[in-house]
């Protein structure tokens, strides 16, 4: 009852506002009035008995209020009375207006989209069913992921924790529809696959483990929605139509629901293939090696009631047991398990402390935003002291007042926080669809979910109560009659304020963000400089597969080098090589393999002398790629199977394996299989796998001796990439017409492993520039409104004759200190901050000179441009006027 | 002032309940009949009268209309309502038992301990 008649006492007062205001003023005068009727009768004036009427009673307004408060409906009311009043005062101070609603768009919107990308990569769950009990199982000594074939089936069939454990593998293959083969990617998977992630299929059917007979048993292929949508155009039957993979024939069985794409969250595979089935598709199987570890990765659900720690020691009990009974090939089988979405802890770990430190940076960057707007507010609050003094004498209470300044502070956070979203959004769509590795299908699906929208929404309220309270108690101080006497509330400005501390912290923020974003730039320039022990400006990479093509064997190495001699007849067209797969790209594979030193009789994988990169090139490849021969010979063609084997290894193999870098030609070291190699050259060090990693040894072998179907030709010319790329397609279409080549520069090449620090680069540079922007705007605010205070001081000390500098100083003198403190804080943090990103962005160094030297200008500079308006204008004062003014 | 008493919390109401008992008043009028029967013991700051009449109509205990005051002027008439009769005896019935508790406690002697 008593809420039905709030309500309707709500929606009166709402609707008929005007008639009880005016009821209410009717009635007030009329009691004034018979009040000075009395006091007329009593002998006085009418019209000093109206004048006293009205002190007898008191302030209007303030009873006005309580009547009003009493009525309900005062709430939303006040809501909607405070939100009109604030918009008009927000109207008239437009600038004040326009760079908070902006600083708030940028800081709230860095931290919206920042988070989209936290949320997308770490928080959010896989798309599939039961997310929170899939693991992947993870090498416990180097953090791989990859099992052998015969390894995962003992790991799959001796299990006791999981459900059901599928395998799959990235790879490539030319799929041929219409007798024209194109490059598409594909997931070799395990038959269980579809059945272990527990999904249902959109169109036709799935494999099962059932339709695994042993190899070439299931030849068959199952799209991803998205390749069916876009290749096949939703075309619903292509069920049951044979096409051909890599020239062998294989039938479409289904299609996967949409949104599926395995558990590696970045990667959008095109079609999914069952691994007994390899040989036929990739001429090669390798499913029987118990020795070639890099071929599966493996999934599955734990069993309900199993806990990881317990799935752990079940697995090592297995990886025990396989160490024993396959000693050659199967070491160190201990295991952990991972969360698969980020290819385990591979990339997992790094990610998470990146996106981590980037939210913490962002939020600082809010932070200090907050601080930047609420001494605004607090300025704007000091300055309208005179108007709160006058409103409080009027009868308004302090609430009241407070509550229109949390209005005023929300209605601007709002506007901020719609503003930043919306761009957020924006570039989180743009993010999804960007791809940034054009080679491979890797795609940042981080379009924003609700999470985002209430992260943003909490940000923006949260900011909004931030920079109400900042004057809060500054309102709650003011003392009416005080100020409307003395015409301003300005009290002795010398105190150390919660103001002056605000910009201090928010100039070290910004320091430190500057400091950062410093050390970024310079690290990623600087290993861009570095020597990648190859040339990457002026090469061409091509990159086929000669499987696809149907290639087989010998066929393999004859065809590669026709491929080199029609490169090498393109015009222009300095030097062509071939290896099987170039260093800094695919996503840093380096084929690692053991090596042993030539007196090494027991080849058992803890004898080895060191793990060393692994590559297979043609006689040319060193020339073609830049790296220069520091000692001994490059390859011959006449190096082939026929010849003793030889290798060209760089400075850290002989150094590590050899003992020393001099005379190293001629000397001999074994392989796995126990191969004699004779070191024919010695190359300079290179980066193999990262930027970031320390030297690799690394050694190449003739491509005859060492036969790889992974081809990538480097073609060195001065010409133009476009043209060239065209006359190598022409050249090699000649050649054979269904092999299909992806062409693109080296430096293109290398985006895979330079995304990391490239990403980190520019979004540490793009908050960098956030703080210095902040730090403007606080700087030249603070000093524009304690100019602005101390006016008529001034004014008195140009009048008595005190130099400009003088003025300067006194104008200014605070701003400068603050800057200087704040900044030396900043740069010192910042530098403690920065040794994590030495493990992003490779040789950053926050001891660098430049970094520190550059930090420090960029702040002076940030000051002297923040500061350049209020000097001016502290220098330009006329004393006469302003003493006239005041 | 000593001939005054400090009004304590809650009391307005009471009063303005009692004030309009005797018969319709105007807000001005309902100041002046509470000087009048309290004997000008009690006096009411003029405008804290307004917020307690809106609250007392708002509760339904007192019901206003627009009249003509007995000095010609537009004024706005409060009377009891059967709700406000009830609530008047009631709370006159509480206060007349707090009164008598209280005056017998302070009365009280150290030998009737």
């Amino acid at each position: 009852m008593r809420i039905l008649a709030y309500f309707r006492s709500l929606a009166a007062r709402f609707f008929h506002r005007s008639q009880i205001e005016d009821d209410l003023d009717e009635e007030l005068h009329s009691h004034l009035e018979h009040r000075a009727d009395d006091l007329e009768r009593s002998g006085l004036r009418r019209s000093e008995a109206e004048r006293r009427a009205r002190i007898e009673f008191g302030g209007r307004e303030g009873f006005k209020e309580e009547v009003r408060e009493t009525l309900g409906g005062n709430f939303a009311e006040t809501l909607v009375r405070d939100v009109r009043y604030s918009l008009r005062g927000l109207r008239k101070s437009r600038g004040f207006t326009i760079v908070a609603v902006i600083t708030l768009a940028l800081a709230i919107g860095a931290n919206a989209v920042v988070f989209g990308v936290l949320n997308a990569l770490i928080l959010r769950p896989l798309n599939v069913p039961r997310p929170e009990s899939l693991y992947t199982i993870e090498h416990g000594s180097d953090k791989s992921l990859e099992l052998s074939y015969p390894d995962y089936l003992d790991l799959r069939d001796r299990n006791r924790s999981f459900e059901g454990l599928a395998a799959y593998n990235n790879g490539e293959a030319g799929l041929d529809t219409d007798g024209n083969p194109s490059r598409a990617f594909v997931d070799e998977v395990s038959g269980n696959y579809f059945d272990v992630f527990g999904i249902r299929p959109y169109l036709g059917r799935f494999f099962h483990a059932s339709d695994e007979h042993g190899a070439n048993s299931a030849p068959f292929i199952v799209l991803t929605y998205a390749y069916w949508h876009s290749h096949f155009r939703d075309d619903r039957s292509v069920v049951g139509r044979t096409v051909h993979l890599n020239k062998r024939p294989f039938t479409i069985i289904g299609v996967a629901p949409p949104r599926f794409h395995g558990p590696v969250l970045f990667f959008s595979q095109d079609f999914f293939v069952p691994i007994v089935s390899r040989e036929q598709e990739q001429g090669q199987n390798g499913l029987n090696d118990r020795g070639s570890p890099s071929l599966l990765m493996a999934i599955g659900h734990l069993k309900p009631g199993i806990t990881p720690a317990q799935a752990m020691g079940d697995l090592n009990s297995i990886g025990s047991w396989l160490e024993k009974s396959y000693p050659k090939s199967d070491r160190e089988m201990r295991f952990v398990l991972a969360r698969p979405s980020l290819f385990g802890d591979a990339a997992g770990p790094g990610t998470r402390a990146f996106l981590t430190g980037l939210m913490l940076l962002a939020s600082m960057i809010l932070l200090a935003a907050c601080a930047n707007l609420g001494s605004l507010f607090a300025a704007r609050a000091a300055d309208r002291s005179r108007e709160v003094a006058l409103r409080l004498a009027l009868g308004a209470t302090r609430a009241r007042i407070l509550r229109g300044l949390f209005t005023e502070a929300l209605l601007i956070s709002l506007m901020g926080g719609a503003a930043g979203l919306w761009g957020s959004v924006a570039l989180l769509g743009g993010l999804s669809m960007w791809q940034p590795v054009p080679k491979y299908p890797v795609h940042l699906a981080v379009n924003p979910d609700a999470r985002v929208y209430a992260v943003a929404l909490l940000l923006t309220l949260a900011s909004g109560f931030l920079l109400g309270a900042v004057p809060v108690r500054q309102v709650l101080r003011t003392d009416p009659y005080q100020i409307v006497k003395s015409g301003s509330g300005a009290t002795g400005g010398r105190r150390i304020t919660v103001r002056d501390g605000l910009l201090a912290v928010q100039i070290a923020i910004c320091a430190v963000l500057v400091t950062s974003s410093m050390v970024a730039v310079r690290g990623l320039m600087r290993s861009l400089d570095s020597g990648f022990g190859f040339e990457p400006r002026h090469a061409m990479l091509l990159d086929t597969d000669l499987t696809m093509a149907g290639y087989r064997g010998d066929a393999v190495p004859a065809m590669q080098k026709r491929m080199i001699g029609a490169m090498e007849t393109i015009p222009g067209v300095t030097s062509v090589g071939l290896i099987d797969l170039p260093p800094l790209a695919s996503a840093g594979d380096t084929n690692p393999s053991p090596v042993f030193t030539g007196e090494t009789t027991d080849l058992s994988p803890a004898n080895a002398a060191a793990i060393s990169a692994t590559y297979s090139v043609s006689p040319e490849y060193f020339r073609a790629a830049g790296t220069s021969i520091l000692a001994g010979r490059s390859f011959t063609w006449h190096d082939d199977k026929n010849a003793p084997r030889v290798a060209v290894i760089n400075q850290e193999f002989a150094r590590k394996i050899l003992g020393s870098v001099t005379n190293a030609t001629g000397r001999y070291y074994k392989l796995q299989d126990g191969t004699r190699v004779q070191v024919a050259g010695m190359v300079e060090n290179g980066k193999y796998g990262a930027i970031t990693e320390d030297p690799l040894p690394a050694m190449f072998f003739p491509m005859l001796q060492s036969p790889s179907r992974g081809t990538t030709l480097v073609v060195r010319s001065n010409h133009d990439p476009r043209q060239l790329a065209a006359a190598m397609r022409a050249k090699l279409r000649e050649l054979d017409g269904e092999l299909p080549p992806y062409i693109e520069t080296w430096s293109q090449g290398m985006a895979p492993v330079l995304f990391a620090s490239r990403m980190a680069t520019i979004s540490l540079g793009v908050l960098g520039a956030m703080g210095a922007l902040l730090a403007v705007t606080g700087i030249f605010g603070m000093s524009a409104y304690s100019l602005s205070r101390r006016l008529k001081e001034l004014g008195i000390r140009m009048a008595l004759g005190a130099q400009r500098k003088e003025v300067l100083s006194a104008a200014l003198g605070r701003a400068f200190k603050l800057l200087a403190g704040g900044s030396a804080a900043g740069l010192l943090l910042g530098i403690l901050a920065s040794q994590v990103l030495a493990s992003i962005v490779y040789t950053a160094t926050p001891r660098d000179p430049m970094v520190l030297a550059g930090t420090v200008l960029a702040m002076a500079l940030l000051g002297l441009a923040a500061t350049w308006i209020p000097a001016r204008r502290a220098l330009s004062l006329d004393p006469l006027t302003l003493l006239r003014e005041e | 002032m000593s001939g005054q008493a400090q009004l304590l919390p809650g009391t307005l109401d009471l009063l303005i309940l009692k004030a309009v008992s005797l018969g319709p008043l105007h807000g001005y009028g309902v100041l002046l009949r509470i000087g009048q029967i309290s004997g000008q013991a009690l006096l009411i700051e003029q405008g804290a009268l307004y917020p307690a009449l809106f609250r007392l109509v708002r509760q339904g205990l007192l019901k206003a209309t627009w009249g003509t005051s007995e000095n010609n002027r537009r004024a706005k008439f409060y009377e009891l309502t059967s709700l406000g009769r009830k609530r008047l005896r009631e709370e006159a019935a509480g206060w007349n038992r707090l009164v008598t508790a209280m005056a017998s406690a302070l009365g009280a002697q150290a030998e009737e301990v």
